[in-house]
């Protein structure tokens, strides 16, 4: 035996999550799509709606809702399923490095730029969509959380559905489109024909961005959103449910 | 305690569904040694290697590397093994030294980048970015973040399939400084010189079982099939061969008939069989 000492965890976790925040940005296209998109969008939908306040108090939350989606969801789907083709993770899996601490780096990378875009968003919204500061940075915090856990752990799970990398764009779409859609990320869901309310009540970005609206435009406190938080939670306990039951090292059929 | 034996394999089993891969395999391999494991594909080489990795579950058997069960996926077996899977990826945009850098932090005592890059071969190449890097120098940062952390024992899985004869050279003398540096080696591969070259022992494995195992030189002794086989050229010119267990008395007739007939023996060779023949005619359908 050697005298050596193993690595810490908190240690190991920290230098991997270094190691994923510097190669994210080399990365100019996951870089552009999971970062530069929700606010290219956001200035985009800003300057058409500008001066029309009714329309930017929804579409700041929104945008804001689906920034943390792309972040998470898409960009884990995504990147899970890179690392997995191409045989990184199973190549972690052979050193001595605790899946844990792997996890951990890859999931904070992608709760890094979740927050660091709700921050641009806030600021944006301050100083350019006549939003002001956040009414209540407590539910801010609570629904960034919720938001991050519950679409990390959905993200994880759904790169075990796809096949392929080549497919990965196609299938993470299929989710991500129809849902910023339905969840009212470019307009108020109260709105919407009756049947899309229904839809739209079920699914945790309609919740997510209800509850960043309260905590961004409205004042609207948590206690009033408990309902929509509570869905949001079901739908992490399903996304962690098969995120760990499922999680493969390796490509199926490889 | 059975120190000098790096792993101990008996009646291994692996079933998938209904198909069973590995069928009752039983080996050893000493410290220091490269030991091989040949054999056609989907013979159950890398299943059982895969098994010694801890990446796959045996069904029933025994099974000790360093004197632990791989199964349980101890941090501690992982830190004293390095692996060299078939095809693993790495970070496209990481560089050379990034990569060895990092996975060294992993190992309680690892080797010094620098020390890694030399032996491996990629002096020039710390800072090009993994994606950049041509297939042989892929497999050579492969093999850079398997050994980084100082292993005991190695496992190459097909480590120079798609090289260049020059760039298997380069790779057979790694693995000899491998050995010299006193680390033991299980070298999966099919290719047959690869083994003949460079395993102090070799498998044979087809269909989930070991038909032969041995040093390269004598594998067959086992199995009857020490033969020699001598060529030669009748007087009428025509190529003849036979295997004999025993070639003396057949030389003595050949010699003989030839001095008896003024003539020469023409075309003779007496070899024996090499690890190619012998692995044919084991893997023969």
């Amino acid at each position: 035996m050697s005298p050596e000492t193993s690595p810490g965890l908190a240690g190991l976790a920290w230098r991997q999550y270094r190691l994923e925040r510097r190669l994210f940005w080399r990365n100019p296209s996951a870089a552009f799509f999971n970062f530069m998109l929700p606010l290219l969008f956001l200035a985009l939908f800003g300057a058409i709606l500008s001066g029309n306040q009714a329309n930017l108090d929804v579409i700041v939350p929104g945008i804001a809702g689906m920034s943390i989606m792309a972040t998470t969801f898409s960009a884990l789907a995504f990147n899970l399923t890179f690392l997995r083709e191409s045989g990184v993770l199973k190549r972690i899996r052979g050193t001595p490095l605790p899946s844990a601490a792997y996890l951990a780096g890859i999931a904070g990378n992608a709760v890094t730029n979740a927050t660091l875009q709700l921050a641009i968003i806030v600021v944006a919204g301050r100083v350019f969509f006549g939003i002001g500061w956040p009414k209540n940075w407590a539910e801010l915090v609570v629904f960034l959380v919720a938001g991050v856990v519950c679409f990390a752990s959905l993200g994880v799970a759904f790169s075990h559905v796809i096949p392929n990398f080549d497919s990965a764009p196609a299938y993470v779409n299929a989710v991500f489109l129809p849902m910023i859609f339905i969840s009212g990320v470019f307009y108020d869901v109260k709105e919407a024909p009756k049947f899309l309310r229904d839809v739209a009540e079920v699914l945790p970005l309609t919740h997510v961005i209800d509850g960043l609206s309260g905590a961004l435009v409205t004042g609207r406190g948590l206690a009033d959103n408990l309902g929509g938080l509570a869905v949001v939670a079901l739908w992490a306990l399903v996304g962690i449910f098969f995120a760990v039951r499922g999680f493969s090292w390796e490509q199926r059929g490889a | 305690m059975a120190t000098d034996q790096a792993i101990l394999v008996s009646e291994l089993h692996k079933t998938y569904g209904e198909v069973e891969a590995v069928r009752g395999i039983d080996f050893t391999v000493r410290r220091g040694e490269v030991f091989g494991l040949l054999g056609p594909n989907g013979a159950g080489k890398t299943t059982t290697v895969e098994i010694l990795e801890g990446y796959r579950e045996r069904s029933s058997g025994e099974v000790s590397v360093l004197g632990l069960d791989p199964g349980l996926r101890s941090r501690a077996l992982r830190e004293r093994i390095g692996i060299v899977l078939q095809s693993t990826g790495i970070y496209r945009h990481i560089t050379v030294r990034e990569a060895i850098g990092h996975f060294a932090r992993l190992y309680p005592a690892p080797r010094g980048v620098d020390e890694v890059v030399a032996l491996v071969g990629l002096e020039g190449k710390e800072d090009a970015r993994s994606r950049t890097l041509s297939g042989g120098q892929q497999r050579r940062l492969d093999l850079a973040l398997a050994l980084v952390g100082d292993p005991e024992l190695i496992f190459l899985d097909e480590p120079t399939t798609g090289f260049d004869p020059a760039a298997r050279r380069t790779a057979w003398q790694t693995i000899r400084a491998l050995k010299d540096l006193g680390k033991t080696v299980v070298l999966t591969t099919h290719y047959l010189d690869e083994a003949q070259a460079l395993a102090d022992r070799v498998a044979i494995v087809k269909d989930g079982r070991i038909l032969a195992q041995g040093a390269p030189g004598e594998l067959g002794a086992g199995n009857g099939s020490t033969r020699y086989r001598v060529a030669w050229r009748d007087p009428a010119g025509a190529p003849r061969q036979e295997e004999v267990e025993d070639p003396t008395p057949l030389l003595h007739e050949l010699t003989s008939a030839a001095l008896a007939n003024g003539g020469r023996l023409e075309g003779l060779s007496v070899t024996r069989p090499s690890l190619e023949d012998v692995y044919l005619e084991l893997t023969a359908e």
